[in-house]
């Protein structure tokens, strides 16, 4: 199937960067729930076991024992697999991968909601909606993505124009220059579970070591020709004074 | 993964209905080459066909239940090319109506001969078209068995193995069916099904004991590790991201205790296998009888019941790394 697509468009997710705020859970729920993907139901949602659709989570990790540990945060939705298992394996044809951009989505006037898709996909990537009785999954915002009538700059998934940290990129991962494969090279970009050979669209970007290297002659101060350190004295406070005399 | 139950039910009855047919067809066979003694008239194999139509259908009947939006079903039939589910979804009416023409052409005792052989045994129209449903019976098994075996992540369904207890556990709840049915209506083959049931029976029992030590030491090639893509010895989720519940939540996990699936794992071995085996053994032995036999089908299919719920429950998806702690 890779060998068939125009491009991939896909995100990057930068595990460096995500600070596990859920802002991409909340603008993805509000965007979707609303738009040509929705509604993304909840039932129950201010009762007892309430419980919904999603397309997309920030789930926590741990690394590590106390007190040397790292917490990780993971933002986790569908992959647009280069292979999917999830579309062959329907038997209606409504689960499809567009070949014009990667983009794995389902045909909801096609789908019978048989659940079979959701089995396929080792990620847990699809959720199934009660209500409308289909399956549902991410659609990389596809309907915000060619909205034409928006500024090119906003031209992207609703989860990343809502990231307050710069962690998630979109783009096409199959062009070589774009900031997205440039990011995947540069910093490590890796898939997840690549045991199964899925080729995840999307790649993460793995946690780094922040190093500062302070070098001694930043520790001196270049403006001190007295090579005086120490606390500045004091200003007498009942002497008389003014703001440009006295500048500590 | 949570046990199904429309699946469950579909794959048990239509198992029993192959396996029903399948007999009936080997008993037409014995009786052709000569094997066994006395010849039952069309009437028989009729209804033996409505019998083994009835299971199927039941089970066609189940197989809806587990569809969202039943009435878009005819679709499911479109991508035989890519999935083994629409591939079932084919051979399951292919079996039917390969099931209502033997049972026809046995009815209307409509049986012209096709071909005479060397040895002056003759291949009728019936004959040929239990053929054809033999191998109808034997590709929706094989359909049936692949909906879970090409799975490659769900490690405990992929194997050989899933495909060959489907055949075997169908068939002889089959085997059962068709013997406790031949012993109602007096039937020389009655002893011929009973034996065929006890040899699958075993077969059965050893292919299943083989997928559980199979499954009791299998090593799963995903970990958190590789789901996260954080290669640290002590990795560990504190939270799965939300508190509500979820689709993942539901569709993944099943809902009993590892206490509940080692109690109706050994509720399957005993019910779904070794009463029959001795009930089939013991009737051989001193003489079989319709209420015995139905005795066994009655054990065994819910021991066959128990046995697919294992199936699931046992059958761990990848996907359950990802939800481990609430928060």
């Amino acid at each position: 199937m890779s060998d068939t697509i125009a491009r991939q468009l896909a995100l990057v997710i930068d595990l460096n960067t995500c600070v596990g705020c859920h802002a991409c859970v909340t603008s993805c729920k509000e965007w979707n729930t609303s738009g040509w993907a929705g509604s993304m139901t909840d039932t129950n949602p201010y009762g007892k076991d309430p419980s919904g659709v999603f397309f997309n989570r920030v789930q926590t990790y741990e690394a590590g024992t106390f007190p040397n540990t790292e917490t990780i945060h993971f933002p986790k939705s569908c992959l647009h697999c280069e292979d999917p298992p999830c579309v062959p394996v329907c038997p209606t044809g409504a689960s499809y991968k567009r070949p014009e951009d990667g983009i794995v989505l389902v045909d909801y006037d096609k789908c019978i909601g048989c659940k079979y898709c959701s089995w396929a996909c080792p990620y847990g990537a699809r959720e199934f909606d009660e209500e409308s009785g289909v399956m549902k999954k991410c659609t990389l915002c596809v309907d915000r993505i060619y909205d034409e009538s928006l500024a090119p700059d906003r031209r992207k998934p609703a989860c990343v124009l809502a990231c307050p940290a710069g962690a998630r990129l979109f783009g096409d991962v199959t062009d070589p220059d774009s900031e997205v494969s440039v990011a995947i090279r540069e910093e490590g970009g890796y898939q997840l579970m690549p045991e199964w050979g899925t080729k995840p669209g999307n790649q993460y970007l793995p946690r780094r070591k922040s190093k500062r290297v302070i070098h001694d002659d930043e520790l001196v101060r270049a403006d001190n020709p007295l090579k005086k350190e120490g606390p500045l004295p004091k200003v007498d406070p009942t002497a008389p004074s003014l703001d440009d005399v006295t500048s500590w | 993964m949570k046990p199904a139950f429309s699946v469950i039910f579909l794959t048990t009855l239509i198992g029993a209905g192959q396996g029903l047919f399948m007999a009936l067809v080997t008993g037409q066979f014995y009786w052709v080459i000569g094997a066994t003694k006395g010849q039952d008239d069309g009437s028989f194999y009729a209804y033996g066909s409505l019998l083994a139509l009835v299971f199927l259908g039941f089970g066609l009947i189940a197989s809806f239940f587990h569809l969202a939006h039943p009435e878009r079903a005819w679709r499911a039939a479109s991508q035989w090319r890519t999935s083994w589910l629409s591939r079932e979804v084919i051979a399951l009416p292919a079996m039917m109506g390969a099931v209502v023409l033997y049972g026809g052409l046995h009815w209307l005792e409509w049986r012209p001969e096709l071909m005479t052989f060397g040895n002056l045994k003759v291949l009728d129209l019936s004959m040929a078209m239990g053929y054809l449903g033999v191998i109808a019976a034997i590709a929706l098994f094989v359909c049936t068995g692949m909906v879970y075996a090409c799975m490659k992540f769900i490690q405990e369904w992929a194997s050989p193995l899933t495909v060959l207890n489907y055949a075997l556990m169908g068939s002889s709840s089959g085997f059962v069916l068709a013997a406790t049915y031949a012993a109602v209506l007096g039937s020389p083959l009655t002893d011929f099904f009973t034996s065929g049931a006890l040899v699958l029976t075993v077969l059965a029992l050893i292919g299943r004991l083989t997928s559980l030590w199979r499954n009791g030491r299998i090593k799963h090639l995903s970990s958190l590790q590789t789901a996260v893509g954080m290669h640290h010895r002590n990795l560990r989720q504190i939270s799965r991201g939300f508190t509500a519940g979820s689709f993942n939540l539901k569709e993944f996990f099943h809902p009993g205790g590892p206490g509940l699936v080692r109690l109706l794992k050994t509720v399957f071995l005993i019910a779904a296998f070794l009463v029959p085996i001795l009930l089939l053994g013991f009737g051989l032995a001193s003489g079989v009888s319709a209420g015995l036999l139905g005795l066994t089908f009655i054990i065994q299919y819910p021991g066959l019941l128990a046995e697919r719920w294992v199936f699931f429950a046992e059958a761990s998806h990848p996907q359950n790394l990802y939800y481990q702690k609430v928060a």
